[in-house]
């Protein structure tokens, strides 16, 4: 199998003046598939954003490893490298649009890593064509939608050409429309161009599109599996400080009254299709 | 029953006699009864900030009137001063704003300004303290050792302090997990029952207005389309899809339910009203079997 990132025991504290050290990660084995579409869910505090930061070496652990394609993350010489696989997006887009026109952030990063001047323009212009922002190339950033400005960082990065983009909270600040603009350029990437995304999110509809859900609890990796196979787990997830996508707990409700409901039923037409059968 | 807070006709026209001149409300009718809890719902940019910035008096109308329990706050400057502590406002991340050194301090801000004693101070800081759930022990700390969600709640606690007649919130629960984000929702409750306070929610989620307000408003590009029970604007569903807003989860299923031509009611928007609905179905069926 071909892991874009594996970590092994990975373990991190933070070191604090009086030298007594939370522990933040506790000893985490994880491997990531490339081209999968990994959601990352876990209470404020669980470790995940933590966890994202060790991906491309903004952290680095405390002890065990963590790998990006092979390479070691403490390897320095290999740093460039590693954030040139490995694209992240925070969760406020005015603290990461650097600069006044819309094509010229998304030009800062090959800029910076000295690619020749044509190339940065077909990089740039199939990055904003990616993310559906090229009529706004020369706009200014400041007076875009949340929406717009998320998918022009989203942009930023890949004109990187990373092989995984990780988003921590890409949403939190963004209304329903531009939550829903950014979570379908997220999966057309890893869709149509098989680019890795670990998405760190709240929001149990988005984890429920993931191939693949994590869930964190205390520093360690509490669930592992199909969102259908862990969002099952309803009792399990509440416990965790989580909840479960509406038409699931709508199913749970059901079977707590009696009926006979599967639990597998993530969104609304699935639901629709399950409810229409107990009822005819 | 007279409204708590008003608007007339409101106008807000930003960077007026200049090229990036905006007309963020036009002619805004808006009331809230006292003890209403209200959910304001729009898009990002379609004008529910300015609005909810002029209840307390922090814009100024470019026309029209707000009023607060009947009067003009605008009508002398003791008056939009003393407006300001009956209407609270909790801005949007309200745990960047934090600045004292220790959790008391901060929440005694409000009420100290107000000029109350200090007895009065102490009852009020540790009322709202346990309104937000912190329990005393927290109080002498430091709010920069707590976590986001109890800098949160520290923030609203220092609005609450001031015991304010009308509560707004902007995304009171934005970038919390659903169990920091159901205690918020609960204390903003407790808040509103206890005190019998008019509470205004401005929130993104459809199921959070849908479970938490009374009324809805919706605001469109500086309007006021809708505004009414849960059940009554959730009925709009293809309008509000078209203002980028949806309707709750539940909403859609039933919505989708009916057009497969089930019969089941169409004013459903939470997992208990489904629920509800479903099992009464199922009855209904066993019945005619």
């Amino acid at each position: 199998m071909n892991d874009i990132i594996r970590t092994e025991n990975l373990t991190f504290r933070y070191t604090t003046e009086e030298g007594a050290a939370p522990t933040v990660l506790d000893g985490l084995d994880l491997s990531i598939e490339a081209g999968s579409f990994v959601a990352v869910l876990g209470h404020n505090g669980s470790g995940k954003s933590t966890l994202a930061k060790h991906f491309n070496a903004i952290l680095l652990p405390s002890g065990g490893k963590v790998y990006v394609d092979g390479m070691d993350t403490v390897d320095e010489s290999r740093l460039l490298d590693i954030r040139r696989q490995i694209g992240m997006v925070f969760q406020n887009p005015d603290n990461q649009i650097v600069a006044s026109v819309v094509e010229e952030d998304v030009a800062f990063a090959p800029e910076n890593l000295g690619v020749p001047s044509e190339e940065i323009r077909t990089l740039v212009d199939d990055a904003l064509k990616t993310v559906g922002m090229d009529q706004f190339a020369r706009h200014a950033p400041h007076l875009l939608s949340g929406g717009q400005k998320q998918r022009v960082a989203i942009a930023g990065v890949l004109a990187m050409r990373p092989r995984c983009i990780v988003l921590d909270e890409p949403t939190a600040m963004l209304d329903p429309v531009g939550r829903a603009e950014v979570l379908s350029t997220v999966k057309k990437l890893n869709r149509e161009r098989g680019v890795t995304v670990v998405l760190i999110t709240h929001h149990m509809d988005e984890a429920a599109q993931a191939d693949r859900l994590i869930v964190m609890h205390d520093g360690k990796i509490v669930r592992d599996g199909s969102p259908k196979e862990v969002f099952r787990d309803v009792e399990g997830l509440r416990a965790l400080g989580l909840e479960v996508p509406q038409p699931v707990a709508l199913m749970y409700e059901l079977r707590r009254s009696g009926v006979d409901a599967p639990l597998d039923t993530l969104d609304a037409d699935e639901c629709a299709a399950a409810l229409s059968k107990l009822l005819s | 029953m007279d409204p708590i807070i008003e608007t007339r006709q409101l106008t807000h026209v930003y960077s007026e006699g200049t090229p990036f001149r905006h007309v963020a409300l036009e002619g805004v009718d808006f009331s809230a009864m006292p003890g209403e809890y209200i959910a304001v719902i729009g898009r990002t940019g379609s004008g529910k900030s300015t609005l909810i910035q002029h209840l307390n008096g922090l814009l100024k109308p470019t026309s029209g009137e707000v009023l607060f329990d009947g009067g003009d706050i605008w009508s002398s400057k003791e008056r939009t001063h003393q407006v300001r502590f009956q209407v609270g406002l909790v801005f949007q991340y309200p745990e960047y704003q934090l600045f004292e050194e220790t959790v008391y301090q901060d929440i005694s801000f409000g009420p100290k300004n107000m000029g109350l004693d200090k007895e009065e101070i102490d009852r009020r800081v540790r009322q709202a303290a346990r309104f937000v759930g912190l329990d005393d022990g927290v109080l002498d700390k430091s709010p920069f050792d707590l976590s986001g969600g109890q800098k949160r709640r520290v923030a609203i606690a220092g609005v609450i302090a001031m015991e304010p007649q009308v509560l707004i919130l902007d995304e009171p629960t934005a970038g919390l997990d659903p169990s920091g984000a159901a205690q918020i929702l609960e204390n903003i409750r407790a808040y509103h029952q206890e005190k019998n306070a008019c509470v205004i929610l401005v929130s993104h989620s459809m199921e959070e207005v849908a479970r938490e307000a009374e009324r809805l408003v919706v605001i469109d590009h500086g309007h006021i389309p809708f505004s009414g029970p849960p059940a009554d604007v959730f009925a709009h569903g293809p309008e509000l899809e078209k203002m980028g807003l949806g309707v709750p989860a539940m909403t859609r299923v039933f919505a989708r339910l009916r057009a497969m031509g089930v019969d089941v009611p169409a004013s459903v928007y939470t997992v208990e009203q489904a629920r509800d609905a479903v099992l009464s179905a199922l009855a209904k069926r066993g019945g005619e079997r």
